[in-house]
């Protein structure tokens, strides 16, 4: 144990996701020998996921303004939506430049064991936004995991009852038990080209 | 298969063992509380990423130590592999195969498959039907490792399901509303049904191909005593098509099991919002072990029940042989707890195959037939004598 503030950073440092006992220590030393200026840097950013990221009104993606670049992107297909779990996995698909449309973000899985029901995700927010829309594609990119599974399961039950809309999943292939985050670009595209019809 | 070398840092008693190891039979000789038993525990453990005497992985790593590491070199038709494994209890533990990190520690089954006998079989026979559930899943996952995700995926679900099942039955107690619920559980019972059913289906075929095995197993240990069968008993069983889990039935198709589970699932469905618990599925299953007319729990003795315990493992072993694959046996400390008659036969079982390791306190209490390399335990350091 370490004195007041420099413990105090390093156990803020080690409930970073990633970021282990030994990191922590290191960072926080880094930081301390490290120059004001570039702290201040850090400080600032810091400060500004807080107050100055906003979440897109339409996707519910991290946004900058009140709708994200992508739900204001002239040259973005809107009839299809992928929807996703969370905003890294918007940009895992991104990374693929497999997909033309627009997305979705749950905010999310349904996960009873952290009391996540359908009411704590975006669902609500999605079923009227196809009501709304020119929608007629959804293609569900949930993880490939139980949750995921589970999430896309209760939503193409949702959404069987919307007339013309095709709903499709992303093809096996991802390795199950995984996180879409962490699939490699060419499995990825190949599962969204790849995808069936539900 | 063989395992050719093996090594370990900071795993239970040992803060460093390396031995070389080798076909054939090799027997590990020191008293009581030397560490012949952490060894074989360790060698158990790249095989079932388990330990046949600890559910959790803390006791494994020494004490003191905050993580445990296990190498081993596995040869399997002339081609060797080495599996690495750190424990590291509350994280999650990590494998490298050829040195190469793999993704998840699951994907090293299969590289080593053992069958170990050991003082805890006892509990097969006498403990409870967890017990015997996991004895199928581990022999399941030993025949085909695509089985360790089937296994997990169907705990995580099932945990899932009851946390869904607790706090709907909750809400229904204090009558608040809660709209949601049934159509969430409606997608985790087909959820559950359909890992539900994997499992399942593979049980029962398994149950199929062991049953006669075990019978002539038991009859060969103990020839004066009444016949053993194993059976199948689940929750379902009613609804399962007659010849599920029998020798000469036909294989059980996961898609009618879990129509069958989800239909149950649908009958039972207040019981399940009232106790705020999944009731059907594999979890609440059973392997029935029976001897004569009685189940050997309760109503088998000393001798008997040991040798039940002993037939099961002589048959997973038999019917790995069968699926084509030669196991590594491990005896650790049974030959004190046998007669003559059944260390002989369980000497005949092991001389045959291409790797045997063996523990004891006493070298006499070795059937001859083993005495191949022997390995002095003792104080630390294990030496080859
Ligand atoms: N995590 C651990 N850290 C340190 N020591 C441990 C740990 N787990 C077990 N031990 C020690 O290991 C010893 C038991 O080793 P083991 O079970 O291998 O003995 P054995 O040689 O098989 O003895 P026996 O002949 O009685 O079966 C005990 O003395 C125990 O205290
Ligand atoms: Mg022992
Ligand atoms: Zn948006």
């Amino acid at each position: 144990m370490y004195e007041g503030p420099v413990q105090d950073l390093i156990d803020e440092l080690g409930r970073l996701p990633g970021v282990g006992p030994k990191s922590a220590q290191r960072i926080a030393f880094h930081l301390l020998g490290a120059e004001p200026a570039d702290v201040t840097r850090l400080q600032e950013a810091l400060q500004k996921v807080k107050e100055g990221v906003v979440f897109c009104d339409v996707c519910g993606n991290v946004s900058e303004e009140s709708t994200c670049r992508i739900c204001r992107d002239a040259r973005r297909d809107p009839s299809a939506v992928c929807v996703v779990e969370e905003p890294k996995d918007v940009l895992a698909i991104e990374r693929t430049r497999e997909f033309k449309g627009r997305y979705h973000v749950l905010g999310g899985a349904l996960d009873p064991l952290s009391g996540i029901g359908p009411e704590q995700l975006r669902i609500r927010q999605l079923l009227s936004r196809i009501g709304s829309q020119e929608i007629t594609e959804v293609i569900l990119a949930m993880d490939p995991n139980t949750e995921g599974e589970a999430t896309a399961t209760y939503l193409v039950r949702m959404l069987r009852d919307f007339p013309g809309l095709t709903v499709t999943r992303l093809a096996s292939g991802l390795p199950m038990g995984g996180d879409l985050e962490f699939a490699d670009e060419l499995t990825l595209g190949r599962a969204l080209s790849g995808r069936r019809t539900v | 298969m063989h395992v050719r070398h093996l090594q370990v840092a900071d795993f239970r008693s040992w803060e460093q063992a390396d031995l070389e190891l080798e076909p054939g039979p090799s027997v590990l000789v020191g008293r009581n509380g030397q560490g012949k038993t952490n060894l074989v525990e360790a060698i158990g453990y790249v095989a079932t990423l388990g330990s046949h005497r600890v559910a959790s992985d803390a006791p494994l790593v020494r004490l003191g130590a905050s993580r445990a590491i296990i190498r081993t070199a596995v040869v399997n038709d002339g081609r060797e592999l080495t599996v690495e494994l750190e424990i590291t209890p509350g994280k999650a533990n990590r494998a490298r195969v050829n040195r190469g990190p793999v993704p998840r520690p699951r994907d090293v089954l299969g590289i080593l498959r053992t069958v170990l006998f050991a003082p805890e079989d006892l509990a097969l026979v006498r403990g409870d039907p967890g017990e015997r559930r996991r004895f199928l899943d581990d022999l399941l996952v030993l025949r085909a490792p695509r089985y360790a995700g089937v296994r997990s995926d169907y705990d995580r679900v099932l945990r899932q399901r009851n946390a869904l099942l607790k706090s709907a039955a909750a809400n229904r107690r204090a009558r608040r509303s809660d709209p949601d619920a049934l159509v969430t559980l409606d997608v985790w019972s087909g959820h559950l049904a359909a890992h539900g059913a994997a499992l399942l289906s593979a049980r029962l075929d398994l149950v199929a191909d062991l049953g006669p095995r075990v019978a002539a197993a038991y009859a060969g240990v103990a020839p004066e005593s009444r016949p053993a069968q194993i059976g199948y008993r689940s929750k379902i069983e009613d609804a399962l098509p007659a010849g599920y889990g029998k020798p000469d039935g036909e294989r059980a198709d996961p898609e009618v099991v879990a129509e069958i589970l989800l239909a149950e699932m649908v009958r039972r469905r207040d019981n399940e919002l009232e106790r705020g618990v999944s009731l059907v599925g594999p979890h609440r299953d059973e392997l029935d072990l029976v001897l004569g007319e009685a189940p050997a729990k309760g109503y088998a003795s000393h001798g008997e029940s040991w040798s039940f315990a002993l037939a099961l493992r002589l048959a997973s072993y038999e019917l790995l042989r069968a699926d084509g694959s030669e196991p590594v046996l491990v005896l650790d400390d049974v030959f004190a707890e046998l007669d003559r008659r059944r260390r002989q036969r369980l000497a005949e079982v092991a001389v045959a195959a291409e790797q045997v390791l063996v523990t004891a306190a006493v070298a006499e209490d070795v059937p001859g037939e083993l005495t191949g390399a022997r390995y002095t335990v003792a104080d630390g350091v294990v030496e080859r004598d």
